[in-house]
């Protein structure tokens, strides 16, 4: 069985892309250091946290999960490109496995995951972040971070075979993961927001995402929901059981989609 | 033998409501080269998909290569060729990158796949341009190095889905050339166009379809002959039209037609050249100077015509390619 290979020749595309194109490398790593700073300096400064080392010790978890709950976006809009463009047509044309492309593409995104969080916790570092907890469960942290933004990008797999044209699955993969990654614990304590969306950033996986990474890094979750409840309890346990949830649904779906994808 | 048969495919969308292929049969002699000719939305792209195992049609069968293309296509893979309509590689890697891909693709080891790209490149005219990104390339040599790239192994079959649409007529006139040579090499094509010259130039058969259905076939000549044989046509100053009209209508054994607004006076000829020669000798003969004699051969147009009621619709660039083309880019 070549299906390995030859997903591992599509992940290569995606990084020789990359290399022939730096400026989409350059611009998916702006972004979020502008995030860390604008967080940093602009809501630092206003949000009382008690926390040693300040904010940007409870900011920078938050920041990195949002970067990779994103990921979705860029699966999702590669892959509708691809489609749009005709590339898929002349893969699937190919004597490869159908799988190939789809695992090859997340694969992909992955790699580039590790980059970007490289890049972000150097910069996170510039402005005062200090993880505590040792290099191994820091390493699990980004480990953590990458699992997570492996799984959403097959929901981007998906919605970008359901989509029909690139900029818009980019639009509405944003219009759902920003305010996912905002009604959660990431940036602010979820005490001050109404009691229903309490319970909602409770058990947003980008809440629990974030409260585990925070105790991998050694700091206190402040920004927590109400004590005493299962995912805010069990931060690393339920992020676990969000991702395999998510895989277990996405993954045979976006292949099957794929593989019965009737394009016009 | 042949090398490619289709047999009453039958593919709907919209629940049935919009029929894209209706029962469509076809079948290619190996080695041979099968033009098929429609306007745009007749079937010919849902006929390719098909058979290039892109799409599974509702109801009917196919085989490629002597390979059922549904129960077996990834074996049809394997032997076949697909180059599409807009050209499907990746624009923002090199045109060496993009065949490096797929001949890993289609499982040549590096070094293999590096050799061949260069043949390929080579061979396409594009090795001077091998180091830069596609987008940077004219139409023309985008088409050439998909093409390139639907050739990495050798197919046995190739299909090539409207290769000069959108193209400039230097664009067109080069591709040509180059779908000439492939054919020399003994591959069995199948072509769609909405070009009838060039079917007529390429194709040694000639498919016509419309609405989903194949609603004539033969070649070039023999579709011809079907619409009417050659016609004869005089112009001449207004006096001589009646004089000249005796003359056209023996010659030919029928009746004259006139049109009046090119005063062109005109009738059907089975005698070729000859008939040509005859007329100039009677006009001669008669003091009566022609403005203008021509032998006319039916177009290919005048095929289409004739078989489906309607003028081959034929754009330059289709709009929904375009409008591909253009939301590709970021």
């Amino acid at each position: 069985m070549h299906a390995f290979t030859d997903a591992l020749v599509i992940t290569k595309r995606q990084l020789l892309q990359l290399a022939r194109v730096p400026e989409v490398l350059i611009f998916s790593t702006i972004q979020p250091v502008m995030f860390v700073l604008l967080f940093r300096y602009v809501f630092g400064g206003s949000i009382e946290t008690g926390q040693p080392g300040g904010y940007v010790q409870l900011l920078m978890p938050g920041i990195f999960v949002q970067t990779t709950a994103f990921t979705l976006a860029a699966t999702a809009s590669g892959l509708a490109e691809d489609m749009q463009k005709g590339l898929i047509d002349r893969f699937r044309s190919l004597p490869i496995a159908r799988s190939a492309l789809v695992f090859g593409r997340t694969l992909g995104d992955g790699l580039l995951n590790i980059l970007v969080l490289a890049v972000m916790g150097l910069a996170g570092y510039l402005v005062g972040w200090r993880p505590t907890s040792g290099i191994l469960k820091i390493s699990l942290a980004f480990l953590f971070l990458l699992a997570f933004g492996y799984a959403l990008s097959w929901v981007g797999i998906f919605a970008g075979l359901a989509a029909r044209d690139a900029r818009v699955v980019q639009n509405v993969s944003f219009l759902v993961t920003f305010p996912m990654t905002f009604l959660s614990n990431a940036f602010a304590p979820t005490t001050g927001m109404p009691k229903p969306l309490q319970y909602v950033a409770e058990w947003n996986p980008v809440s629990t995402m974030v409260a585990a990474c925070r105790q991998l890094f050694g700091v206190e979750n402040k920004f927590g929901a109400t004590a005493g409840s299962f995912p805010s309890e069990n931060p690393l346990t339920m992020s676990l059981i969000y991702m395999v949830i998510i895989l277990v649904i996405f993954v045979p779906l976006s292949v099957r989609k794929y593989t019965n994808k009737v394009t016009k | 033998m042949k090398s490619i048969v289709a047999q009453d495919l039958l593919k709907t969308y919209n629940k049935g409501s919009i029929r894209a292929l209706d029962r469509l049969s076809l079948d290619v002699e190996e080695g041979t080269v099968l033009g098929v000719l429609g306007p745009n939305g007749a079937g010919k792209t849902t006929t390719v998909r098909i058979l290039a195992t892109l799409l599974t049609p509702d109801s009917g069968s196919a085989t490629v290569a002597g390979i059922d293309v549904i129960k077996h296509p990834d074996k049809v893979r394997e032997v076949i060729g697909l180059s599409g309509q807009y050209a499907a590689v990746d624009e923002t890697l090199t045109g060496w990158d993009n065949l490096v891909m797929f001949g890993r693709l289609y499982h040549l080891g590096k070094a293999a796949s590096i050799k061949r790209a260069e043949e390929l490149l080579e061979r396409f005219s594009l090795t001077e341009s091998a180091r830069r990104p596609i987008k940077t390339y004219s139409g023309g040599m985008r088409r050439r190095l998909d093409l390139a790239a639907s050739l990495i192994v050798k197919p046995k079959v190739l299909f090539l889905d409207e290769p000069t649409t959108g193209l400039d007529p230097r664009g067109r006139l080069e591709m040509w050339g180059v779908i000439e040579e492939l054919v020399k090499d003994g591959v069995t094509l199948l072509l769609t166009t909405q070009y009838l010259d060039e079917a007529d130039q390429l194709a040694d058969d000639i498919a016509v379809i419309d609405h989903g259905k194949v609603i004539a076939r033969g070649t070039s000549d023999q579709l011809k002959r079907e619409v009417g044989g050659e016609r004869l046509e005089v112009v001449v100053e207004q006096a001589h039209v009646a004089q000249t009209m005796a003359i056209v209508a023996k010659i030919s054994g029928t009746k004259a037609s006139f049109d009046e607004g090119l005063r062109k006076i005109s009738a059907p000829v089975t005698t070729g050249a000859g008939a040509l020669i005859e007329v100039l000798r009677a006009l001669d003969g008669a003091g009566i100077h022609p403005l203008d004699v021509a032998l006319k051969r039916p177009s290919l147009d005048d095929v289409f015509m004739a078989l489906t009621g309607h003028v081959a619709e034929v754009e330059e660039v289709p709009t929904d390619s375009k409008k591909k083309r253009k939301g590709g880019n970021r």
